[in-house]
């Protein structure tokens, strides 16, 4: 075997084969509202059905404020540690090595199982429009799956200029239809008074919006993804705050404008069990223009959305070999495509062999804990941050404001969640929690003798106060 | 038209991911293991931003 590098001209600097810097601020928003937008397709719908329509808004907000503290935090920490991995980089910096690597599980989980998701909900969408006895949703994961994996071992820049265009078309669509249902005026399309009523409001009191809260996660799941980005945008201390807070702003806009026409026109006893809220919006309008705009775009957003997951998940697996928290050999760079291939493509078969015996409701649970889990993190890491490297020590492309008081509101509404999860998928939460205790235990015992301490803290910072 | 789709999607399917192992093996045939492991975390920051407050 030949190191023929030079020849193909693909090395950063020498001999060595890094990610490439191609990345600008656009690039950022279409991974984060990339991977979140199918949310508003299918799965905030569910809140609904646990308290109502009007749990339903509430949980918009409220888990609107959750996201909101997570993009600040993430912005903040992110522009300062900008490496591939987001937040299990952030974590072994901060924190330190066990909650690294827990981190990153958290990651690699909620991304796989968000993409395996993705692809039964495109799967599914197809079937259903299609309406032929025979036809499953097998080809249609398979095909998801492995095209974009290999859009993803083609090269970044290409893989998000594709998010760029499927996501801003399915933003779109919801635009449209918005403005399609006149919102500005009731009675006509809209029947919002009709349809909540103080009634039916909240069917369930206040414990139903408590339990809306698992599926409110829906509206904004991912947001976070932007910071896999670190190491591959040019100048990451602008661009993944810019991108991140602009995709923030984008989604709380899509999320309100989702609620509105889908509980203007749908009982939320069925609003709650629908997997084609947006879908089933565009039906209702009686217009078969909006009724096909609307199908094509849950199919873009599923699309996007799981483009993004391979992308952040690949780089959270790479980031664990390149620190030999797994073996090394998945840290490899394509030396001409520049992306982590062997993470892609390791990650394949297990995205689909999931996507083929997983149910949809079990992929999302498992992706929901391991995000909820990981904001969690969050709120402690932006505590430690402040604590050992206060304001002025370091270099910030980004402060947040308010501090302590996102870090504060992201822990209580983490708890909220986990509580709502207990009530609905109780049994899953235990069991997540004890594999992530085991396998620590695996990682602390076994695996970090393997691991060079020195190399692993790459960051130029001064020693933190107190040490 | 939907089963011929359906079809069509194993094909791709097969094609491309037949595509990433050929491509997968000619890469890990042509370069050192030491060349493609070489991608160290925060370089490119030290190298090029001089970290000053």
């Amino acid at each position: 075997m030949t190191a023929a590098v030079d020849t193909v001209g693909t090395t950063a600097s020498g001999d060595r084969v890094s990610l490439l810097r191609v990345l600008g601020p656009a690039h950022v928003w279409a991974l984060g509202v990339g991977i979140v937008l199918v949310g508003e397709f299918t799965g905030w719908n569910f809140s609904a059905d646990k308290g109502g329509s009007l749990a339903a808004l509430i949980v918009c907000w409220v888990v609107g404020l959750l996201y909101t503290s997570v993009a600040m935090i993430d912005s903040e920490v992110t522009s300062t540690v900008a490496a591939a991995g987001g937040q299990y980089a952030q974590a072994k910096h901060i924190v330190g090595p066990l909650m690294a690597f827990n981190v990153a599980l958290f990651l690699v989980f909620a991304y796989t199982m968000l993409e395996v998701s993705d692809a039964i909900l495109l799967g599914d969408t197809i079937v259903a429009k299609a309406g032929v006895d025979g036809l499953t949703h097998n080809s249609f994961i398979a095909a998801t799956i492995v095209v974009l994996a290999w859009l993803n071992y083609r090269g970044v820049l290409m893989t998000l200029n594709v998010n760029f265009v499927i996501t801003a078309i399915a933003y779109v669509s919801i635009v449209i239809l918005f403005f399609s249902v006149s919102p500005w005026t009731q009675g006509a399309v809209l029947k919002l008074n009709e349809l909540v009523t103080p009634g039916n409001a909240l069917p369930y009191g206040w414990i139903g919006v408590i339990a809306a809260f698992q599926f409110g996660i829906w509206y904004y799941l991912g947001i976070e993804g932007t910071t896999q980005a670190a190491e591959e945008v040019r100048s990451p201390a602008r661009s993944l705050p810019y991108g991140t807070m602009a995709g923030m702003i984008t989604l709380l806009i899509a999320a309100a404008m989702t609620w509105y026409v889908c509980a203007s026109l749908m009982p939320w006893e069925y609003l709650g069990i629908t997997p084609y809220p947006l879908w089933d919006a565009g039906k209702l309008t009686g217009s078969p223009l909006l009724e096909n705009l609307l199908f094509v775009a849950t199919l873009l957003a599923a699309l996007a959305s799981a483009n993004g997951c391979i992308n952040d998940a690949a780089r959270a697996w790479f980031s664990l070999g390149r620190d030999r928290y797994l073996p090394s050999w998945f840290s490899a760079v394509h030396p001409k495509y520049r992306t982590p291939y062997r993470s892609i493509l390791f990650l394949l078969p297990i995205a689909l062999a999931f996507a083929f015996i997983a149910d949809l409701n079990q992929a999302i649970t498992f992706s929901i804990l391991s995000g909820v889990l990981q904001y969690t993190f969050m709120s402690i890491n932006i505590m430690m941050f402040r604590r050992k490297w206060p304001l002025g020590s370091i270099r910030r492309g980004y402060t947040h404001p308010f501090h302590p008081l996102p870090a504060i509101v992201l822990f209580c509404l983490c708890v909220v969640t986990y509580f709502a999860i207990f009530l609905g998928f109780g049994s899953q939460l235990i069991a997540m929690v004890a594999f992530y205790f085991l396998i620590s235990l695996w990682f602390h015992f076994y695996r970090y003798k393997f691991v060079r301490r020195g190399d692993q803290f790459s960051m130029p910072w001064p020693k933190p106060q107190g040490y | 038209m939907w089963l011929s789709l359906s079809y069509a999607c194993w094909g791709i399917s097969v094609v491309l991911a037949l595509w990433m192992l050929y491509d997968w093996f000619k890469v890990d045939t042509s370069y050192s293991e030491d060349v493609l492991t070489s991608s160290r975390e925060g370089e490119l920051e030290a190298v090029s931003e001089k970290h000053r407050i």
